[in-house]
């Protein structure tokens, strides 16, 4: 039974070509049970055709995936009832309400469950934040409200995973704080979230895992700790002679040596900052401050994609 | 699914509308016939001669006025949206991953279809009924064999004549479920269908192409007012039947074929 499974997504070799392009180039996923996992990379990294593979609505050209332990695609997608998806933003119909759009999906799987629609519905519109606008037409929805609704239909059911695609796109902060309250909230409850963003801060926020995607493939994916363990701290010292404290500091073998004013910045490599503030001192060198600084996720990100939010084709 | 999906369809507007313009064709033909006496015996479509003697034969000159563009148009359009409606909005992908199942989905869309087909016959007959009724007499119907049978027999055999029109029209309705599941345009998916009718139409009036003519979707359409004979002749109805089953047949598993391997990228 898959419940109980090691991991909610794992894909081996996954791989989509359109025409002679690559979307996605044999990726290995491995989404832990009950993380809340960060899928980061620029637009047009092959985010969401990932997404669209492991949700089956493109087939893969290689490669194997399996949902919440069960090898996908099984013969009636029976496994996708327990997956709540957010896929490229909200699509509903605008002629409906947002609880009447809600109430056709529902309808539309193979599980019934018409006695306790409503109350689902209801339930769901109250935890995104929708109760008072369930009425009104989905055309008349704000870019948030749009969201929210997505969200809304996301949690319709008790979900044991969760793929979020973009899901504070269009929010104002205040939205976006809901969202992280939500997924946090959903987390607790034992549901792994799959959250897909290019918002870093994000995903430093929330994420318990990352992974980071570019050009279709899959440069890196640990947990967040790790991931920026990764990198190699710099170190930051203010001294009373930054031209000799910089000669000392290169002299000890530190890489990318900077001077700015009276402060020196150098990577850190195999030596501790005690070290080094030691050799300064030792060396007469006065050391007003000093700093040890980790990478932030956004560095790692830039090392890693090699370009910032540029659209990777 | 199918009742839901069925109560979605006509709450859309422009479903209410074309049925409403279904219905106020043969009635608003009657109201033409009594303002203006009607064609003279002979002149004009089939059956409106007749109207102002006995009102059933507003539903069949209404039958066969919106036979040849407005019913297989609106068909066009429930059969063009089916799919690609859903891709345009963005909704197919919601559906899919609810799971509603392809095949599934597809069955259920294509069963709407049937519905909506048939009602749309039926509405036809019914406005030209109802018009027939209030602005002229009703009562036993002269038939095209020149016997005469009775009131309740004539009604029972318009309403088979809305039927068959209706099923005449699902060779379209299959097309028209195909080419939607090729785009992710709508208005793409109903031109298309539109275009085929209009093309099987044309090459239809086309004695060079005679030997095709046989196959062609729309060459026994108007094979209905067969159902006005003692007895009645079944041969071109039944043709025409089974001819819309064979292209029911090549294009649903087209569809099924296409819809349930296709790329879901909209």
């Amino acid at each position: 039974m898959a419940v109980g499974a090691e991991l909610a997504i794992e894909t081996e070799g996954l791989t989509k070509t359109f025409g002679s392009v690559a979307a996605v180039d044999g990726i290995d996923l491995a989404v832990p049970t009950g993380s809340v996992f960060g899928f980061l990379g620029p637009n047009g990294s092959g985010k969401t055709t990932t997404i669209r593979i492991l949700l089956g609505l493109i087939s893969p050209t290689a490669g194997s995936w399996r949902l919440l332990g069960e090898a996908m695609p099984t013969a009636d997608l029976r496994t996708l009832l327990r997956v709540g998806a957010l896929i490229e933003g909200p699509a509903f119909y605008p002629w409906l309400s947002g609880r009447d759009n809600l109430a056709r999906l529902d309808s539309a799987g193979p599980d019934g469950q018409a006695r306790t629609r409503g109350a689902r519905i209801g339930e769901a519109l109250s935890r995104v934040g929708l109760s008072a606008a369930a009425g009104k037409k989905y055309r008349a929805y704000s870019l948030g409200m749009r969201q929210r609704l997505g969200l809304a239909a996301a949690l319709l059911r008790p979900r044991d995973l969760l793929v979020l695609d973009e899901p504070t796109n269009g929010m104002d902060p205040q939205g976006t704080r809901e969202i992280r309250h939500l997924v946090r909230e959903v987390a607790g409850d034992g549901a792994t979230v799959f959250l897909s963003s290019h918002l870093l801060s994000e995903v430093e926020q929330v994420c318990t895992h990352a992974a980071v995607m570019s050009d279709g493939k899959l440069l890196a994916q640990a947990t967040l700790a790790e991931l920026r363990a990764g990198g190699t701290p710099s170190l930051r010292v203010e001294v009373d002679d930054a031209s000799r404290a910089a000669q000392l500091l290169e002299g000890l073998g530190l890489g990318d040596v900077r001077v700015v004013g009276s402060e020196v910045t150098a990577k850190l490599a195999s030596l501790t900052p005690e070290a080094c503030n030691r050799e300064l001192v030792l060396a007469g060198v006065g050391v007003r401050a000093l700093n040890m600084e980790r990478p932030s996720l956004e560095d790692l990100f830039v090392a890693l994609t090699g370009e910032g939010f540029d659209v990777a084709r | 699914m199918l009742l839901a999906e069925l109560h979605f369809l006509f709450r859309r507007i422009r479903i209410r509308v074309m049925l409403a313009v279904l219905f106020l064709i043969p009635f608003l033909l009657t109201v033409a016939v009594r303002l203006s006496g009607g064609p003279a015996s002979g002149n004009g479509p089939t059956f409106l001669d007749r109207v102002s003697h006995n009102g059933v034969f507003a539903a069949l000159a209404g039958l066969t006025v919106t036979l040849p563009f407005f019913l297989p148009l609106t068909v066009s359009v429930v059969a063009g949206d089916t799919v690609a409606g859903e891709a345009s909005l963005g909704t197919l992908r919601y559906l899919l991953t609810r799971p509603a199942g392809r095949l599934r989905l597809l069955s259920v869309k294509a069963v709407t279809l049937l519905v909506y087909s048939v009602l749309a016959g039926v509405v036809v007959a019914a406005g030209g009924l109802i018009g027939g009724a209030i602005f002229f007499p009703l009562g036993r119907v002269v038939t095209l064999s020149g016997t005469t049978i009775s009131l309740g027999d004539g009604i029972w055999r318009t309403f088979l004549a809305a039927v068959i029109v209706g099923a005449s029209l699902l060779g379209l309705a299959a097309i028209g479920l195909f080419v939607s599941t090729l785009t992710d345009v709508p208005v793409g998916a109903m031109a298309g269908t539109v275009g085929i009718a209009v093309l099987s139409a044309v090459l239809d009036a086309v004695p060079e192409v005679g030997a095709i003519h046989p196959w062609l979707l729309t060459h026994d359409w108007q094979s209905f007012p067969d159902l006005l004979r003692v007895p009645i002749v079944w041969t071109a109805i039944d043709k025409d039947l089974l001819l819309q089953l064979g292209y029911v047949a090549v294009f649903a598993t087209a569809a099924w074929a296409r819809f349930t391997t296709k790329d879901v990228l909209a």
